[in-house]
């Protein structure tokens, strides 16, 4: 190799360098910075033994989540963006998705008012009025949604409002996935 | 004498930060026990808050996991048992000190490494100049092309 050619050689090694860096920041620029990945994916469900929302004398475990592919959605009656997602959930339900809802750090009686004015969605609701189901899901905002598979596995997490783009791009692909591996 | 320099004073003082810090009540039987939480709470981010650690935010996660902290520490767990608890649940992140594991090499090596590389370089440059001959006088055809330079911009040519 002649000593021009080398030293052009070396000289574009930074410039290379620099365009590669480039485009990495590129594609971080579309990455959200809050999005924190869940620890649980391919994990179970967390043991726990919860008190149903609408019938506080039943205790819910996590055995009772089992059996179908379904959805576990975390809500609160004090955050908006459930309210946002709420009629895509009505939706789901009606079309036979299994959902089971966590009332996350809220209060009984406004959560059943709020589930009698906008309609209700859920097979199966959890209180988790203190939030210690949410600590062992690794819940840091609601709303969150997981994907269960037949044998409670969690399998994805939704952080944010699950509208008809999320359940198409996010949901079905995995639960085509899941179905196709049974 | 002015009234209002020292309300002024006290007004700043309320809105500094660090006055609307979490104020929990946590009772501790010693005093080491209390330095043992804070510094906990103060290695320990807040998941939902970017960037702040457990004992500074007044977000509710925060406040639960200070609490968290707290219960466990009553229980008798070590501090290790604490993060691990925590990191089993929401991740690395919410430590201030990744862990050192073979995913983590990168992270914790990378910029000395970086240094070294460029360091190794820079003194293979430096080798290469040095044995460069140093210029001697210059030739006639140079020298010619100097004066001709010289008397252009109006110099003595010495």
């Amino acid at each position: 190799m002649s000593p021009t050619l080398r030293r052009n050689l070396l000289l574009a090694l930074p410039l290379l360098g620099f365009v590669i860096l480039l485009g990495l920041l590129w594609r971080g620029l579309s990455n959200d910075p809050r999005l924190l990945p869940s620890m649980l994916i391919d994990k179970p469900l967390p043991t726990f033994a919860m008190t149903d929302l609408k019938n506080p004398s039943r205790t819910i475990t996590a055995d009772d989540l089992k059996g179908k592919i379904s959805l576990v959605n975390v809500w609160a009656t004090w955050c908006p963006s459930c309210q946002i997602e709420h009629p895509t959930l009505l939706k789901l339900a009606k079309q036979g998705v299994p959902i089971y809802g966590v009332n996350y750090k809220d209060q009984r009686h406004l959560a059943l008012s709020w589930l009698d004015q906008l309609g209700d969605p859920y097979a199966i609701n959890i209180e988790d009025a203190a939030g210690q189901l949410g600590i062992d899901l690794g819940v840091y905002g609601a709303p969150e949604t997981y994907l269960l598979d037949k044998n409670g596995v969690i399998r994805y997490r939704h952080v944010g409002v699950l509208d008809d783009q999320a359940w198409a791009e996010e949901f079905l692909p995995r639960i085509r996935a899941i179905e196709e591996q049974s | 004498m002015n009234a209002r320099l020292p309300l002024l004073l006290v007004l700043l003082l309320a809105l500094m930060p660090a006055a609307w810090a979490a104020i929990d009540v946590y009772e501790f039987k010693e005093p080491e026990q209390e330095q043992r939480f804070r510094n906990l709470i103060d290695e320990l981010r807040c998941p939902k808050c970017q960037n702040q650690n457990i004992s500074g935010s007044d977000a509710p996660l925060a406040k639960d996991l200070r609490q968290k902290t707290y219960d466990m520490m009553q229980a008798g767990k070590s501090n290790g048992e604490i993060v691990d608890y925590l990191v089993e649940r929401y991740g690395d992140f919410v430590t201030y000190r990744p862990p050192l594991r073979p995913d983590t090499l990168l992270l914790w090596f990378g910029p000395f490494a970086f240094m070294i590389v460029v360091a190794l370089l820079l003194r293979a440059w430096i080798k290469r100049r040095a044995r460069e001959p140093a210029p001697t006088a210059l030739d006639p055809r140079e020298r010619e092309r100097l004066d001709a330079l010289l008397n252009r911009y109006g110099e003595e040519p010495k």
